[in-house]
């Protein structure tokens, strides 16, 4: 019996899981870019000191509203232009690319430990506690993201740090119903109850035994929302409700350049392209990963 | 549902003015300062000195006798201001959703019949692009492009300057028709145009996909086969038996982007300076008005509310799988 097991994994191996992941998510050509332009944000955030050519606060009152390098009237000296107090825009996006980035990895990781432990108990416990739960997530999910941020904002104050903690409240919601909707079918299954009868605690049986079963929605809603939350906090950034000037946040640094639409169209242009750009490689990314990680689409 | 949901928001709105920093009375009396007699006697006009619990079942009261508080800034009832502002972003709406619609389902129902071609592939990237843009840097490109460049379309406002018409119903399409007055109407038009393109950016890319992969789960099942073999002609096929049931997906979608295009209107409104509610909410904020505050939030959130229940109902009459039984 055990021989012929052997000589049947012999024939047809089964990839090892990440291997097989791997091959699935370099079939999407549009994922790969994505991880490609996330690797190439990420290096450029952690070297933003040693790369940015200038500093993201220094103001040349000499060069006001300086074009790009390639345009008549611009320099080397400052390759994208700059703005209108004469700031660099190269080393403000790129200092920019830091607190976006930044702003991403701590609104999923306040999001993703609150809605898992949320979501598991409430799916595990349930009864009334669950019904308490999720009636106040629906609430929350009634409302405009957008809206319940801007209210969060209000009460606590315009600065980054509320804006982050709005957004992170804002995308809660949908990290405790993944949650719940997969510990609900996982718990029914036969190996949580084996370890039950083992006599696993309920400690043990939600975040060691069921958790890591439910991890791969929960992945993939992770890069998506890493898009999301530089997307709005680029947006509460813009209305002045995120982070204040002169912080180079990228939503920020568009929040006075309507007025500069007439004369210097790069003010205007290029955060909004770095925002366009990062949050579209998350979109990818996370689209490609949920191909991969899905177990039904596999061929 | 729908009570419970309101509920918890009259809780939101009504929280956040007891949590905002300070004391509202000071912010109503102003930086000139205030008695402590006085102080006591706005107190207890505003209901302030009594428990929250009483406050708060004051608030509800009044919400339920159509009052939401006066605007610190302008004295004027909330519903009231909202209730003239609001036209302005229904019409923006309206046509941000008709655009979108025009627009994403024949590209969604076209890409999903050519699946894999070379427009399938552009509608799938135009859409992801399209879901990733920040809309307030989109709008800013387009009146780059636009309206700087090129000069077709002015660059914000509902109307020029020129012409001055009464507002009878708010809405500024129907006004300038009424009013006789030569060019009002293709002025609106034009104001009109590029908010609504950027405002139903996002839901156009959202229901183009949805229609797509709605359309590609039908197109799969058994009646689409006999249909065609009974010998009925592809477009029958594809638009009157495959469409009708992709379509319920994809009117769920167009109910949920309702509130995403109310939050869009928000970030629309201040670009195009667009006398809305989006735009007055951005203000209010920023001005520190929270009775404007507190009731445009729960009036818009009213209003994704109902509209999702308006979606809910619909189902029943385009899926009759699903009528609720009486």
């Amino acid at each position: 019996m055990s021989e012929s097991l052997s000589i049947e994994s012999h024939s047809s191996a089964p990839l090892h899981p990440v291997k097989e992941f791997w091959l699935y998510f370099c079939e999407n050509k549009g994922a790969l870019v994505g991880l490609c332009f996330i690797i190439f944000i990420v290096i450029v955030a952690l070297m933003a000191h040693y790369i940015a050519p200038h500093g993201p606060f220094e103001q040349y009152r000499d060069a006001i509203l300086t074009p790009p390098a390639w345009m008549e009237g611009g320099t080397w000296t400052y390759p994208l232009g700059t703005d209108d107090v004469g700031r660099d825009m190269l080393s403000r996006l790129i200092h920019g690319a830091r607190l976006s980035l930044l702003v991403g990895a701590i609104v999923v990781t306040i999001s993703l430990a609150a809605g898992i432990l949320l979501g598991i108990v409430s799916g595990y416990v349930g009864g009334y506690l669950e019904t308490m739960i999720m009636r106040l997530m629906d609430i929350m999910l009634a409302l405009p993201s957008l809206l319940l941020a801007m209210a969060i904002v209000t009460i606590l104050g315009p600065s980054l740090e509320n804006a982050i903690l709005a957004i992170a409240v804002v995308i809660l919601p949908h990290y405790v119903r993944l949650t719940r909707a997969a510990a609900i079918s996982e718990k029914a299954k036969d190996y949580v109850t084996a370890s039950r009868v083992c006599g696993a605690g309920a400690f043990r049986l939600m975040f060691i035994v069921i958790l890591p079963n439910c991890m791969a929605p929960l992945i993939v809603q992770a890069t998506l929302s890493f898009s999301t939350a530089i997307l709005d906090a680029a947006a509460l950034g813009f209305l002045g409700m995120g982070a204040q000037p002169p912080i180079p946040e990228w939503g920020a640094m568009l929040a006075n350049a309507l007025q500069f639409v007439q004369r210097a169209w790069w003010v205007v242009t290029f955060p909004g392209l770095a925002i366009f750009f990062t949050v579209l490689a998350f979109n990818l990314a996370g689209d490609g990963l949920r191909d991969a990680l899905d177990p039904k689409l596999k061929r | 549902m729908i009570i419970p949901t309101f509920i918890g928001m009259t809780l939101l709105t009504f929280a956040l003015i007891h949590l905002v920093p300070g004391d509202p009375v000071e912010l109503i009396a102003g930086e000139r300062g205030i008695t402590p007699e006085r102080h006591a006697i706005l107190r207890a006009e505003l209901g302030l000195d009594k428990p929250l619990i009483v406050q708060y079942g004051n608030y509800v009261w009044d919400i339920f006798h159509g009052n939401l508080g006066k605007s610190i800034i302008t004295k004027q009832p909330v519903f009231k201001e909202f209730l003239t502002l609001f036209p302005a972003t229904m019409e923006l709406s309206f046509f941000a959703m008709i655009f979108a619609i025009t627009l994403g389902l024949p590209a969604g129902i076209i890409a999903s019949v050519k699946r894999g071609s070379f427009f399938d592939h552009s509608v799938m990237g135009l859409s992801l692009a399209g879901y990733s843009m920040p809309i307030f840097w989109w709008g800013l490109l387009m009146i780059l492009f636009f309206s700087v460049f090129l000069g077709w379309t002015p660059v914000s406002g509902r109307l020029s300057a020129l012409f001055w018409i009464d507002a009878d119903t708010g809405f500024m399409l129907i006004d300038t028709l009424k009013s006789n007055e030569k060019g009002t109407f293709i002025s609106a038009v034009r104001h009109l145009i590029l908010p609504s393109i950027v405002l139903g950016t996002i839901p156009l890319a959202v229901i183009a996909r949805m229609t797509r992969s709605a359309m590609l789960e039908v197109l799969t099942e058994d009646y689409v086969r006999t249909a065609r073999a009974k010998g009925l002609s592809p477009s029958r096929v594809i638009m009157i038996h495959a469409l009708r049931n992709a379509l319920i997906p994809v009117i769920t979608v167009i109910g949920l982007q309702t509130g995403v295009l109310l939050a869009g209107a928000i970030l629309t409104e201040t670009i195009f300076a667009w006398p809305g509610v989006g735009k007055w909410i951005v203000e209010s904020i920023n001005r520190r008005d929270y009775p404007a505050v507190q009731g445009g939030i729960l009036l818009i959130s009213s209003l994704v509310i109902l509209v999702n229940l308006g979606v809910d109902m619909l189902y029943g009459v385009v899926n009759p799988r699903i009528r609720y039984n009486k």
